[in-house]
């Protein structure tokens, strides 16, 4: 008899990747059925405007061409509903599947055609004419709200979050520092674009969706309600996804439309969206601009922080209302004590593209906030960056720390972290001292180099359940059946890594399904950091009943106790030696077989905290700017499998560094966009992105779970541009320079020549 | 409407007889006519490297590509790397490096540095930065695909 082998904690191989590697992925556009029509969308190329005549005679005329539908084919069909925040006040700003009357965007669905084949379907869709009167379109979310309809305006609602008496802050401050700060407009961008394939199965009366990623069962019971069928005779299917961060899998227009196309035409419905319509179409997200002001006493310490902010929502509210503003007006805190708080976001519509959540929603928008504030104060009171947060920071005492705030439906209490202590290391593994003298010294020597630091505080593990059952199948197979999703994150891996160590089994043998609409009748899906948490646990729960039952039964067939009895590699075994059983033989001699399921409940999300370092220099003649080093400092409370996490935060960096010095989506004054192609927008490759160090700590379990899990998806992106903007200034050697992201080359030839000016 | 041509696609040693328009992409002709879907369409203007195959022993970008111009060359693709069970010695460096997440642009790197590997086996660390620059992974931050490719360079360099 060996002891079990222990998984959770190991950087085992992973699960996924095999087929991934082979060419034997399933992504959405691998996905076909036999007579399947393919569906191209005809979009507005107009931001504003009064539609006055959509005429598809051209098109429909072309052979291999079906059917072409407006809005007045799908009247029937409702706008696209909430999935977090959603206010009463922003219903009248959801999006309609097709545009009526109106169009708001450049790529705005308007009409679609159903044809044999992708290349006639584009063929047709550039036959379909589109009248447009356009309008004056409304690019800017701090000019004044316009007109939405006749009764509403283009400011649907107002995010407020306080506590404590913020006018005595400032009445009492010894100082007080200020900034116009804005970050750019960019988003998740994943390599595979979307895609969606609806079939009806008329002999079962079955509406399938492949293609679904994310949200699954949230997004069945939504497609139901909007088709007007029972949740039952709708079902969506997972495959491989290629990338989420934030964006893909909300329910989008194209979703509806194929599902409605298959029950009408009886017909595979088969969409897969090109990448110029990705960057107009699917979501965008981050662009804010905050007037922000910190009251500070003599020393330094923050008496209080009032906000005021502009979120740039698009031309719609989506599936997310209003997660973004809300999340970044509850998160900028952070970490630090801050003992009076105001922020208003005011939620204004423009005419582009419309927006939802990316990788650290509103998150990387507050900190890049709050750490521009600390390192302003650190300068108006003269000690270093450093010294000032250290000053600031919520001590380890205070644990756990109710912020006063409410987010997602939940009261924000800081579970568990030290702070300082992760300062402390972070610093360490950045040989800061040596860094910042020899900074110094190249300073002096005329070159452009800084380091800067920022610090964070992430959500994740959002409740409010997760059910999984396991079941150990006659041959003795062990499945987990989740209604989480996996956008290429690892999770088979990790619930595998877990389910094998509570139930005493190997993880490689363990099949993990998720996505899957038919295989369980609940779940809540994958974001906000909260599969390994919130699926994690539940994991844990339903594998150890599992293990109890087969133990207490093979108690019976061994006659022996259970407490006599262990289960190790899928075997029943006597401890201390003797007779085993199979797993596989305990599930066939019982009945109804060996299966169990449990449910994990949580009101309130964990909370990982990071530190980020970076050191850069910048080239006064390009504008250009080049990372020499980066460290990030993750407290995870416990990593299930550390090579993936790393592999979380490294890619976080990347998307960071994209939203901090290249990404945009720009636009022109009347509405176009000017960033359609990836030769526009730039998104960081191999030569961008430095290579990095990674510290995982554990100093902070959650005592919210008994593993002590929290997520670790969002604390690579968080505060880079953040600490990239404090590096950046250090190296310019004026404090405050950055106010916006990202700081592209010709942002900062712009500032370095203000400064020569 | 569009005629068609008759061609045959020699893909990873094994003919393929199909007709194609002249503007069908061989891209799309690989996944769509010869039914090999590992080859991925990332944006289809020849930036993002997704759809990277080995024609005539140059990686090249299949979207910008017709499949008409690939007629009697020699393709390979992410499909006819691991030889029976046995991986690639980039694919397994791939799983040994952590260097895919979501997976979704992992052909398009594995040709891409196959492709080169064998035409350059002694390039330089910073070459084979330059080469993998030219192609964009959205979930890793590429540490994982740059340690795989050296350490798969050394492998194939053993042979």
């Amino acid at each position: 008899m060996t002891a079990p082998a222990k998984f959770v904690g190991r950087s085992v191989p992973r699960l996924e990747d095999r087929p991934l590697l082979t060419g034997q992925g399933r992504f959405a556009a691998d996905i076909s059925f036999p007579g399947q029509w393919t569906m191209r969308v005809v979009r507005s190329s107009a931001a504003h405007g009064v539609i006055t005549s959509i005429d598809a005679s051209a098109a429909l005329a072309l052979p291999g061409v079906h059917a072409v539908w407006t809005a007045a084919d799908v009247a029937h069909i409702p706008p696209i509903p909430f999935r977090l925040t959603g206010l009463k006040a922003l219903e009248p700003y959801r999006q309609p599947v097709l545009a009526k009357d109106i169009v708001r965007y450049v790529g705005e669905p308007v009409a679609v055609v159903f044809a044999q084949d992708q290349y006639v379907a584009e063929d047709a869709a550039d036959l379909v004419e589109i009248g447009i009167e356009q309008q004056q379109a409304l690019m800017h979310a701090t000019d004044e709200p316009g007109a939405y309809t006749e009764d509403l305006n283009t400011e649907p609602s107002v995010v407020r979050k306080s506590y404590g008496d913020i006018d005595a802050a400032f009445r009492n401050a010894h100082a007080v520092v200020a900034f116009e700060l804005s970050i750019g407009r960019h988003t998740g961008v994943p390599m595979e674009t979307r895609g969606a394939i609806a079939r009806y199965d008329q002999a079962r009366d079955i509406l399938e969706m492949h293609g679904a990623a994310k949200v699954p069962h949230w997004n069945r019971d939504a497609l139901a309600q909007m088709l007007g069928r029972t949740r039952d005779s709708v079902q969506l299917y997972e495959g491989h996804v290629g990338g989420g961060f934030g964006i893909r899998g909300e329910i989008y227009p194209e979703d509806v439309l194929v599902c409605a196309a298959a029950l009408k035409f009886k017909k595979p419905i088969k969409w897969i969206e090109d990448r110029r319509e990705h960057l107009i179409a699917a979501n965008h997200s981050r662009q804010q601009q905050h007037k922000v002001r910190a009251a500070i006493d003599a020393q330094g310490h923050i008496l209080g922080i009032d906000d005021e902010f502009f979120h740039d929502n698009g031309a719609y509210m989506r599936t997310h209302a209003a997660t973004v503003p809300d999340l970044a007006a509850a998160m900028l805190p952070g970490p630090y004590v801050v003992p009076a708080y105001r922020a208003v976001g005011h939620i204004r519509l423009t005419n582009k593209t419309p927006c939802g959540t990316y990788r650290a929603p509103g998150r990387y928008e507050s900190t890049f906030v709050r750490e521009r504030l600390l390192d302003a104060i650190a300068a108006k009171v003269g000690v270093d960056k450093v010294e000032i947060r250290r000053r600031n920071l919520i001590g380890k005492a205070a644990m756990p720390y109710t912020l006063g705030l409410e987010t997602l439906g939940t009261h924000i209490v800081y579970d568990s972290g030290d702070y300082a202590k992760l300062l402390d290391k972070a610093l360490d593994a950045a040989d800061w001292k040596n860094l910042w003298l020899q900074l110094l010294k190249r300073r002096a020597a005329g070159e452009k180099v800084g380091c800067g630091v920022a610090m964070f505080v992430e959500k994740s593990g959002l409740g409010p359940f997760d059910t999984v059952r396991v079941e150990v199948k006659a041959d003795g197979a062990v499945e987990v059946i989740t209604g989480v999703a996996s956008i290429g994150q690892g999770v088979e891996t990790v619930v595998a890594q877990i389910c094998a160590d509570a139930l005493g089994v190997d993880y490689a043998g363990i099949r993990v399904i998720h996505g899957q609409t038919d295989r369980i009748d609940k779940g809540m899906g994958a974001f906000a950091s909260r599969v390994t948490v919130m699926c994690g646990e539940a994991t844990r729960l339903a594998a150890t009943k599992l293990r109890d039952k087969a133990l207490n039964h093979a108690a019976q067939l061994m006659q022996t106790k259970a407490d006599a009895l262990d289960i190790v590699n899928g075997e029943v075994v006597r401890i201390g030696g003797g007779a085993s059983m199979p797993l596989g033989e305990v599930a066939r001699s019982l009945p109804d077989g060996l299966s169990a399921e449990d449910t994990f409940e949580s009101a309130h999300m964990v909370y990982p905290y990071g530190v980020h370092v970076a050191a850069v220099r910048v080239d006064a003649e390009t504008g250009g700017v080049t990372i020499e080093r980066y460290v990030m400092a993750y407290d995870i409370g416990k990593a299930v499998n550390p090579k993936l996490v790393e592999g979380q935060i490294a890619g976080g960096l990347a998307q960071g560094i994209g939203g901090a010095l290249l990404e945009e989506f720009l636009y022109d004054e009347a509405g176009e966009p000017l960033s359609v192609t990836f030769a526009d927008y730039l998104m960081p490759t191999a030569r961008e992105v430095p290579e990095s160090t990674i510290l995982i700590t554990e100093d902070a379990p959650s005592p919210l779970n008994p593993l002590g899990l929290k997520g670790a998806g969002e604390g690579g992106a968080n505060p880079v541009g953040a600490v990239i903007a404090s590096a950046i200034d250090d190296a310019l050697g004026r404090p405050g320079a950055i106010t916006e992201l990202p700081v592209t080359p010709q942002r900062l030839r712009t500032i370095l020549n203000g400064a020569a000016g | 409407m569009n005629d068609k041509t008759n061609i045959t696609l020699t893909i990873n040693g094994r003919d393929h007889a199909i007709a194609v328009e002249p503007r069908r992409t061989l891209a799309d002709a690989i996944r769509e006519d010869c039914g090999q879907t590992g080859t991925h369409i990332g944006c289809e203007h020849g930036i993002c490297g997704a759809c990277t195959v080995i024609v005539d022993g140059e990686p090249v970008r299949s979207c910008l590509m017709f499949a008409v111009q690939a007629a009697g060359k020699t393709i390979r693709t992410v499909e006819g790397l691991a030889k029976d069970d046995k991986l690639h010695p980039m694919q397994q460096a791939f799983m040994d490096h952590h260097g895919l997440q979501c997976g979704f642009c992992t052909p398009g790197f594995l040709m891409l540095a196959v492709g080169v590997l064998e035409r350059e086996p002694d390039i330089s660390d910073d070459d084979l930065l330059d080469v993998l620059s030219s192609s964009l992974c959205r979930c890793t931050g590429y540490q994982g695909i740059i340690k795989a490719v050296r350490a798969a360079a050394i492998e194939m360099r053993g042979k």
